[in-house]
């Protein structure tokens, strides 16, 4: 840090276009959502400036916040499933040798590549009645006729989770290569069982990060729009998907933009306790 | 524990590849509607592919979408991290972390913040529009590449450089910015991946006049499956993954992602 130079006035220089680009198609776009939350709403127009706390009041309409806690619930249960498995699959692939490490590391990033339009339309299909895994059930004599699984909750759950999985492994997985094989090696030396071990030892040693997973989780899937949108009826829609809605379906620009400020706040809220929790860590 | 293990990876694996072998399935399959078991197996789903002007235009606005707001993701990223990372500048954290904003947030804010901006603008449904907004979020990628390369830089070369007389530019561009190349590539062709995965946004900035990919299979699923649209799938996938593998392959793919080097070594 200390080897840093002085600013020259080149350097200054240097930064006016990035800095520029981030201000002006950023923080202004920011700045006129603000502003627009506090507008009036025009049927069948877009809106006339004004300033109204309409948009703002219904915020806490009863439909709206259980809408809100139900996109925070469901998003909190698929950090909750993601970390659940995503952590012993980690744990397992850092002990791996090379190659089915790597081959293993190219599957998850494979699944991090696709699309979640891709993601929501192939679990479409796989959880729908024309072709979907309840037609292999059947084939295999487990089941006398195909069922449909979507639209449902389960499904926007099992979509979410996949869409989040790779980034909750690429999360976890620099610190468990790090997590020192002498301890594990010394918990069983002394005794204890591998289970007794993973409980035990790995674990606790682990919980920070395991905990910045889950909420890394949670603002991804939070941000999911497609997943909800194809896999769940209206009753199982995530903010984005109200905010969204709004703002194209609806023609309610004002209101999906004091929504789009408290999804704002929110994740804000959530990614600082997640630098929290990260800079308490760096020690591992 | 053993069979914990096998259950954990052989469960992931298969969830994982799941979609991946129904939509290569379903873009082999003669017939129109999916179906289990197939009934035979054709190419002709690419073919359309590369002639229907619809998926034409599709695949053209977005791998020009792809390429051109990935490159102008790294020219904002590249001047940021290295100005941040050589000079002392006090509000240094708060640009960067201005940098990193629009991607740490939800992606529908910078959506529904670029629709009422080009609202306001009075520009609308342009495909410029869909590249700057794609190229603001999507900065961040080559930020935190090239400003992690900025980091693990040895400091010895660009000070040997003007202790032997070169002004400052002739530095940055003969020693600095070779240096920064791969980082600049990394940063670059995940910009490039992500773009050409991204609906949200293209959809509320121009969704209506710039049909990409993603938003034209949306529409597409709307009106009911085309086998059309699981090639497309399988396009992006083979693309993706041999990528990677080219990296597993020539770089170290472990080391990238994290991993401690030591322990590397360990598992051979």
């Amino acid at each position: 840090m200390s080897e840093r130079e002085r600013p020259t006035r080149g350097a200054y220089g240097v930064l006016a276009f990035p800095v520029a680009m981030l201000v002006i198609f950023f923080l202004i776009p920011f700045g006129i959502m603000v502003a627009t939350s506090f507008y009036h709403r025009v049927e069948g127009a877009f809106w006339t400036p004004a300033f109204e706390l309409d948009n703002w009041e219904r915020l806490l309409h009863p439909v709206f916040l259980e809408r809100a806690v139900f996109s925070i619930g469901i998003c909190l249960l698929a950090g909750l499933v993601c970390v659940g498995i995503a952590f012993p699959f980690t744990y397992f692939l850092t002990r791996m040798r090379r190659r089915a490490h790597v081959t293993l590391l190219i599957v998850v990033l494979s699944a991090l590549s696709l699309s979640e339009v891709i993601v929501a339309f192939t679990w479409y299909i796989l959880l729908g009645r024309a072709s979907g895994v309840s037609n292999i059930l059947v084939w295999l004599g487990l089941m006398n006729e195909p069922a449909a699984y979507q639209p449902s909750f389960v499904a926007v759950l099992l979509g979410l989770a996949y869409i989040a999985f790779p980034y909750c492994v690429l999360t976890l997985y620099p610190q468990l290569t790090r997590l020192d094989p002498e301890l594990t090696e010394a918990a069983q030396t002394m005794g204890a069982s591998p289970w007794r071990t993973f409980w035990t030892v790995v674990i606790p040693i682990a919980r920070p990060i395991i905990v910045a997973g889950f909420l890394l989780v949670f603002v991804f899937t939070l941000g999911s729009y497609i997943i909800a949108f194809f896999l769940g009826r209206p009753e199982h829609w995530t903010l984005s998907v109200f905010i969204a809605d709004q703002a194209s379906a609806q023609a309610n620009v004002p209101f999906a933009s004091a929504m789009a400020i408290f999804l704002t706040l929110l994740s804000l809220l959530v990614v600082g306790v997640v630098g929290l929790i990260e800079s308490r860590t760096r020690r591992i | 524990m053993r069979v914990f293990r096998a259950v954990v990876v052989t469960a992931v694996v298969l969830f994982l590849l799941a979609p991946l072998v129904v939509i290569t399935v379903g873009s082999v399959n003669p017939s129109r509607y999916l179906q289990f078991p197939p009934d035979g197996f054709s190419l002709n789903w690419y073919g359309e592919l590369f002639t229907d002007p619809g998926w034409q235009d599709s695949i053209r606005y977005s791998l020009t979408i792809a390429a051109t707001s990935a490159a102008l993701a790294v020219l904002i990223a590249t001047p940021l991290a290295f100005v941040l990372r050589t000079y002392r500048i006090r509000l240094a954290p708060v640009i960067y972390t201005l940098g990193i904003l629009p991607f740490m947030l939800p992606p529908i804010i910078s959506a529904l913040g670029m629709q009422v901006f080009w609202l306001s603008v009075g520009h609308v449904g342009r495909i410029e529009n869909v590249i700057i907004a794609h190229a603001v979020f999507f900065s961040t990628l080559p930020l935190v590449t090239i400003s992690l390369a900025m980091e693990t830089m040895d400091r010895a070369l660009p000070e040997a450089a003007q202790t032997l007389g070169a002004d400052r530019r002739t530095t940055f561009r003969t020693i600095t910015l070779p240096l920064l190349v791969p980082s600049m590539i990394t940063g670059y062709a995940a910009a490039f991946v992500l773009s050409l995965n991204e609906y949200i946004i293209s959809f509320l900035v121009a969704g209506f006049t710039v049909e990409t990919l993603p938003v034209k299979i949306v529409n597409g699923l709307r009106y009911g499956f085309t086998p059309t649209i699981a090639a497309v799938a399988v396009v992006f996938i083979v693309i993706a993954a041999t990528t990677f593998t080219l990296f597993a392959i020539f770089g170290n793919l472990m080391k990238f992602l994290g991993a401690d080097p030591e322990i590397l070594e360990k598992n051979g």
